[in-house]
């Protein structure tokens, strides 16, 4: 079975290391991979926070925003020529959102739930603010240019598609580290019940502030990364309420607080979105067509796809080890307590 | 020699006076219990021992040292468990990871696996304990009600606490898990010398396991001494009985 396991994903290891050059010169597909990279490690790093303790955070945009921004600026301040060097600054790109993160993530966390997540769209939209007014740094809404990377237009997706396969698989790196840790525990814990967490002795306040600032730093790197892809920087479209919208539906379709379940939605949504809007945005259908999606995983699987074939796949193997487990264990001990309800 | 001593507390919710200059005081060693009519203030007595909510007056001392206003998990640290009425448990982590929540932590160990040996070993024996190793790797949420309690039970045991405050341990549990509760709190009380404060209904309970019985009223205590000798005070049928 682990066996079995270990080869899957050694399998989907190799087939996305080759997908983009099986698929090259084709620059519609390989640049929604790209897009779905991006997104993919976006969604992991909000889900450490978001998915992990259950405050959702709606304005993880203002770090992709400011990781953004932050590539953009040193590139022109340091005179930075497009290549491999603005993809070796993106760890400190991170870090930046990170520190953004520190004072935003003290503030917001100070209300819990419903009030937190109102709280950081008022964030967002306060830097979207900022970012039209503060000229001076962001050239407002004339926007700001990065670095043409110099390689030809047929493989020039490819530097992209890497080096943010890279950044994702450290990003998955630290969910899972922080998963199956004592501090992930105790973030868990916080989503079930934080006081009672509080009172059995989990420091929720370091533990929600340092999850927070985690999370920023890839939503961050992946911010630079959107921008350096595209080329260019607008307001409107870096502290976007449609990167929260996509981190949300991605990490909730997939499976909130599941290790796969960001990375599934990444790879459902994106390139759907993509397509669709390829082929029907003329007409604006694309968006009926893809709300119609959303609605029907919903119907089907309401707390995601990774949660649902979780239980599925637990109630198929219970239901075929019933007949041997039952007069096992029922006669060795006589039911102690009441049985469940219903 | 007294572990507990409640010194003339009074805590108001808007109008309501739930507690009213309450004194009282728990002996080490004891099983205590703590009875009265609903709305008597027994939960809130719990509440402002163990943090959850501040007095507005009075004065909380355990072993010695006042806590009147530390915060549930300082409280919980220097040796007093809970448990609550409605029992709060994780529900969506298994029985285990609900242990390992419990567990002492230290900054060096938090990014750790949390299966430990010597911590998991800990928590297997706390979980046997309370019967419940078969149900280790079963979400918490999905067990019954008896066996939430008891897991509950388990939780706060892992921090070896000096005294353990129950809020109706006995509810909505079977008559043959009663009798299995009370061994279990006997076994601890005499072995581990834990000292316990017992908020139960089920007067058979209570009248069968505590060495002292305190009884409140109207957000005060108004009797205390050994079950037999409570049972007969005028004061307590008065308070249950009369008007």
């Amino acid at each position: 079975m682990k066996a079995l396991r270990t080869l899957g994903l050694l399998a989907l290891l190799i087939l996305v290391l080759v997908f983009p050059v099986l698929i090259s010169p084709n620059n519609v597909v390989t640049d929604m991979a790209v897009f779905t990279l991006i997104y993919a490690m976006a969604a992991t790093g909000w889900n450490i926070f978001s998915g992990y303790t259950g405050y959702i955070s709606i304005g993880h945009a203002v770090y992709f925003g400011v990781g953004a921004y932050t590539l953009a600026l040193i590139c022109q301040y340091w005179n930075i020529p497009g290549g491999y060097l603005p993809f070796l600054l993106l760890p400190l790109v991170g870090l930046v959102a990170g520190t953004f993160a520190i004072p935003l993530g003290f503030i917001a966390l100070r209300v819990r739930k419903y009030a937190f997540a109102v709280t950081t769209i008022a964030l967002m939209f306060i830097f979207q603010l900022l970012a039209y007014n503060l000229r001076g740094i962001t050239n407002g809404s004339l926007g700001l240019y990065l670095p043409p990377p110099p390689w030809s237009s047929d493989i020039i997706d490819l530097p992209f598609y890497y080096v943010t396969f890279i950044l994702l698989l450290v990003s998955i790196g630290v969910s899972w580290r922080i998963r199956h840790s004592k501090y992930g525990l105790g973030l868990l814990a916080i989503r079930d019940d934080e006081d009672r967490a509080f009172g059995l002795g989990v420091k929720t306040g370091p533990y929600k502030l340092v999850a927070y600032v985690v999370s920023t730093i890839f939503v961050g790197m992946a911010g630079g990364m959107f921008v350096y892809f595209i080329g260019t920087i607008f307001p409107q479209f870096t502290f976007d309420p449609i990167v929260d919208v996509n981190l949300t539906t991605i990490a909730f379709l997939g499976g909130l607080g599941t290790l796969a379940g960001p990375l599934i939605g990444a790879v459902l949504v994106v390139p759907l979105q993509q397509w669709l809007t390829l082929q029907f945005g003329g007409s604006s259908l694309n968006l009926i067509l893809f709300g119609s999606f959303l609605l029907v995983i919903l119907l089907v699987m309401p707390r995601g796809i990774v949660p649902t074939l979780q239980s599925k796949w637990l109630s198929w193997k219970a239901s075929r080890l019933k007949g041997a487990r039952v007069s096992a264990t029922r006669q060795e001990r006589p039911a102690l307590v009441d049985r469940k309800e219903g | 020699m007294s572990i507990l001593e409640v010194q003339a507390v009074s805590k108001a919710f808007g109008g309501i006076q739930a507690l009213d200059d309450c004194s009282l005081v728990v002996e080490q060693g004891t099983i205590t219990g703590l009875i009265g009519p609903n709305g008597s203030g027994k939960t809130t007595l719990f509440n402002v021992i163990t943090g959850y909510e501040r007095v507005d007056t009075g004065e909380i001392r355990f072993d010695g040292r006042a806590i009147t206003g530390e915060t549930p998990a300082r409280i919980f640290g220097l040796g007093i468990g809970r448990t609550f009425q409605l029992t709060r448990i994780f529900p969506h982590l298994t029985v285990l990871e609900n242990m390992h929540v419990a567990l002492p932590r230290n900054i060096g160990g938090l990014l750790k696996h949390w299966g430990s040996s010597q911590e998991q070993r800990q928590a297997m024996d706390l979980l046997d304990f309370v019967s419940l190793t078969s149900l280790k790797n079963e979400p918490a949420g999905n067990l019954s009600y008896g066996q939430k309690k008891l897991l509950e039970f388990a939780l706060i045991l892992v921090a070896q606490p000096q005294m353990i405050l129950l809020d109706e341990p006995a509810g909505g549990v079977n008559p043959t898990m009663v009798n299995e509760l009370a061994r279990g709190i006997r076994t601890l009380n005499r072995q581990k010398n834990i000292t316990f404060l017992v908020v139960e209904h089920n007067m058979e309970f209570v009248m069968g396991l505590c060495h002292m019985v305190n009884v409140m009223h109207r957000g005060t205590k108004i009797a205390e001494g050994p079950p037999q000798a409570v049972r007969k005070n005028p004061a307590v049928l008065d308070a249950y009985l009369g008007v």
